[in-house]
């Protein structure tokens, strides 16, 4: 690809970019969130045909309009969100096949056994068992993503591209990923496109790198001769410490009580926990623990079958969001655009959102000028980067967005703040500046609850774990006394005694 | 970057330069098009549209949609009619038992969508044929005039008064389409409700999970809306000055043209009153033109219909990008 250039309403996404890619290479695509590389992923699968300059195959340029002649030119993407690529109440089989069933013209009536063998056969080159009979809907996240390969290997490609493939996988899926994703590359002689925000897979996988910042290339490099703070430096364009000074908040009386808790799911079990002013308590666990159900129980999303819930030693029956939002619980979602923001809207109106009765007359009429100002005020402290606070948050990259929808509860006057894998999809940089804000509100007095996977961050940034294990909290820890070796034996269902 | 800005001038203001033009062929076309007395015309005939439309828009802005609009005019139209002649009542007490009766239809609505958790569509689209069913059982399956004998066959008295026959007359009925619209407006565009309504349409979860009490929201949608169609009823029963079996159903089709050309209004690209205003301006200039242009009534639909497909068009085509 050389000098590609995209410009979309309002942002040059693409300032003419060059990127190379070998057969039988894996190569990582890094860079802040956006920087630009899913754009030009995207480019190149065909999804944004109005881009400039010119891409060579083979040294032959090409014109890669739709999706379709990318499939036809040997070049496959693998979405970060699978579920949008897959029809949930199809079979594997069908899924695998889906591709052919579109393409082949002759193909009217399904033959179920060619398709079921085919699929079947395609898995096995992959090395992975999955049930070819079963619907999508049934299986897991894991086994999603490969079925995703899997498709897109049916058909000879010569290139793949991966984008976040790794973000939802626990570390024995990671590994055996991995394994295919090599396998791939070596045997079947396929160029590789990998794109991450974790830094030691990449130096693990693949053999050069690629790094982008602000639509551009700033470097690339074989991985043996780049180390992983260079890296970093350069998809940030300054020198960034990754060694984070903890602050010491004072800590108070308990604010958040939590006994036996079980939700309707059955997917928070007989929970028990508190949290005290001025505390940062991580939930650590890997995908699919209880996680994100047991923030959703306490926030009143989803019903409580029983148990009881305390707020400044309150007790709470029947939760509805409505209530928390009242008695001083803010939830940071995980699924950011789904859950926590308004695309469409105005920063601003984003951000008082969840209280926007300061800026409201007796008649519910509202005082443009004073919302606006505050809304100034607040996109400072959060540091969000926005043009202006007019700006529509669909056009924020989704670190910013993330400090949007956090600074929309920095405008109550919430006690407990429960964040949900609050750096899901945020660049380092971006990381930073939200670590700095959660601590910032510790020192003030709030409960903080951090829920999240990416053990590192937690061992970074709390004072006192619990370590969550399907449904269970199976252990409490305190931060300064554990490992992240502690935390993922616990988090992958080891007992006590045994260890 | 000159291109594009005129682009986007020509979409953000596309009905107000359609009305224009449309007025323009008209003015040559028909000598008698600009003359004050037909623009009066224009206006009365879009009132009881526009104020039906206004309501459909406040359902719209929670991403929903009230089909059982047009019903619930007929309603009110019966039951205002039916307070006058049958049972002789003056006329605050005819208009809050018409109003009244369209509350329980958006409460009912309310409920199917809020609690049952039908969509929206289908729910109000049943509601229709209930409504329907139950303003024309009232009526016993006619129609309602002063002087006509009960359904049992007692003679009637009641007459309906004066005042609420003026409130058809122009300009009364203009007033009062604009003083709804102007209302209407203020409410969605500048208190935190209206925020709120226009946050439950673009986000519900989110918006449920800011604290925002999405059901409530949601129902005082509804119940907009069919206060609205009321208020419609009401002024088509002053206007006609009798009860018709199904006088309002022919309103939904041009009150969901009219709200949905209202979108694109000064680049808003999401339900708004006055959008709506312009949008049944559109509808009502088109069709006083063909009329005068003696087209024929009974093909005006195919023109209504291609507007709506038109109207819909323009957000649908628009939103895919």
């Amino acid at each position: 690809m050389k000098s590609i250039s995209i410009e979309f309403p309002g942002v040059k996404a693409l300032n003419g970019v060059d990127f190379e890619l070998e057969a039988g290479k894996i190569q990582a695509l890094i860079g802040a969130n956006g920087a630009g590389k899913s754009t030009l992923m995207k480019i190149l699968s065909g999804a944004y045909p109005h881009y400039t300059g010119t891409i060579l195959m083979d040294g032959h340029t090409v014109e890669i309009k739709d999706t379709k002649m990318a499939k036809e030119l040997g070049i496959d993407i693998v979405y970060q969100e699978v579920d949008t690529a897959l029809i949930p109440h199809l079979s594997v089989a069908e899924n695998i096949m889906l591709d052919q069933m579109i393409f082949n013209k002759k193909m009217n009536f399904i033959n179920w056994k060619s398709i079921r063998n085919e699929a079947k056969s395609i898995l096995d080159r992959l090395g992975v068992q999955i049930n070819v009979d079963k619907k999508v809907s049934d299986i897991s996240l894991a086994d999603k993503q490969m079925l995703l390969i899997a498709r897109s290997i049916v058909h000879k490609r010569n290139f793949l591209i991966l984008d976040e493939p790794t973000a939802p996988l626990s570390l024995t899926e990671t590994e055996k990923l991995f394994k295919i994703v090599h396998d791939l590359a070596k045997n079947q002689n396929m160029g590789i496109v990998f794109i991450s925000h974790r830094l030691p897979e990449l130096f693990q996988i693949c053999e050069k790198i690629t790094i982008m910042k602000d639509g551009k290339v700033v470097k690339e490099s074989h991985v043996e001769d780049i180390t992983q703070q260079q890296v970093v430096d350069a998809m940030l364009g300054r020198s960034f410490d990754t060694v984070h000074q903890k602050r010491n908040a004072e800590i108070g009386e308990p604010i958040l009580e939590v006994k036996n808790l079980v939700d309707h799911s059955g997917l928070v079990n007989d929970v028990s926990f508190y949290g005290r002013k001025g505390e940062i308590i991580g939930l650590a666990g890997l995908v699919g623990a209880g996680k994100t159900e047991l923030c959703k129980a306490i926030f009143g999303m989803s019903h409580i079958e029983s148990g009881q819930l305390f707020i400044e030693n309150r007790s709470i029956r029947n939760p509805t969001p409505y209530h928390s939002v009242r008695n001083g619980i803010g939830l940071i979602p995980e699924e950011r655009r789904k859950e926590g923001i308004f695309v469409e809207e105005p920063v601003y109106k984003n951000l008082t959102m969840a209280n926007i009765n300061p800026f409201v007359n007796i008649m519910s009429f509202i005082k443009s000028k004073k919302e606006k100002s505050a809304s100034r005020e607040m996109i400072q402290q959060i540091g969000a980067k926005t043009p202006n606070e007019l700006q529509k948050v669909a056009n924020l990259s989704g670190g910013n967005q993330q400090k949007i929808a956090i600074g929309k509860w920095l405008m109550t006057d919430a006690k407990v703040f429960l964040f949900d894998e609050p750096t899901k999809g945020v660049d380092v940089g971006a990381k930073g500046d939200i670590f700095q804000l959660i601590e910032e509100l510790a020192e003030k007095g709030k409960c903080i609850v951090y829920a999240s996977s990416e053990i590192s961050e937690i061992l970074l940034i709390t004072t006192r774990i619990y370590v969550m294990y399907d449904g269970k909290i199976v252990k409490e820890l305190d931060t300064d006394k554990t490992t992240e070796e502690e935390i993922m034996y616990f988090a992958t269902g080891g007992v006590d005694n045994a260890k | 970057m000159q291109n594009n800005q005129a682009i986007n001038f020509v979409k953000d203001w596309a009905i107000v330069l359609a009305v224009i033009i449309l007025v323009a062929v008209f003015t040559v076309a028909i000598p008698n098009f600009m003359q004050t007395h037909n623009i009066l015309n224009i206006l009365r005939s879009i009132s009881i549209v526009t104020i039906i439309a206004v309501g459909l828009t406040v359902s719209l802005s929670v991403n929903g949609f009230d089909l059982s609009i047009g019903s619930t005019a007929t309603l009110a139209n019966s039951v205002v009619v039916s307070m006058f002649v049958w049972f002789s009542m003056p006329t605050s007490v005819s208009i809050i038992a018409a109003l009244g009766a369209v509350v329980c239809v958006a409460l009912f609505n309310a409920f199917l969508i809020v609690k049952v958790k039908i969509p929206d569509l289908f729910a109000t689209l049943a509601t229709m044929f209930i409504v329907e069913g139950v303003a024309m059982t009232y009526t016993g399956g006619g129609s309602i005039s002063v002087g006509m004998p009960r359904l049992d066959g007692t003679p009637t008295e009641g007459s309906i008064s004066a005042f609420f026959l003026t409130l058809s007359k122009t300009p009364w009925i203009i007033l009062i389409m604009l003083v709804i619209v102007l209302l209407v407006h203020l409410f969605l565009t500048y208190t935190k409700h209206g925020r709120f309504i226009y946050a439950v349409g673009g986000n519900e979860e989110a918006a449920k999970l800011s604290g925002i009490p999405v059901n409530r929201y949601k129902t005082i949608a509804y119940i907009f809306s069919a206060i609205l169609a009321g208020i419609g009823g009401l002024l088509l029963a002053s206007q006609i000055g009798s009860a018709q079996i199904n006088a309002g159903a022919g309103y939904l089709m041009p009150a969901v043209a009219a709200a949905f050309i209202g979108q694109s209004f000064a680049g808003h690209g999401k339900p708004n009153a006055i959008g709506t205003l312009f949008g049944a301006a559109l509808v009502g200039v088109l069709e006083n033109g063909l009329v005068m242009l003696s087209v024929p009534y009974y093909s005006l639909n195919i023109i209504k219909g291609l507007v709506l497909a038109l109207a819909l068009a323009s957000t649908y085509y628009s939103r895919k990008k």
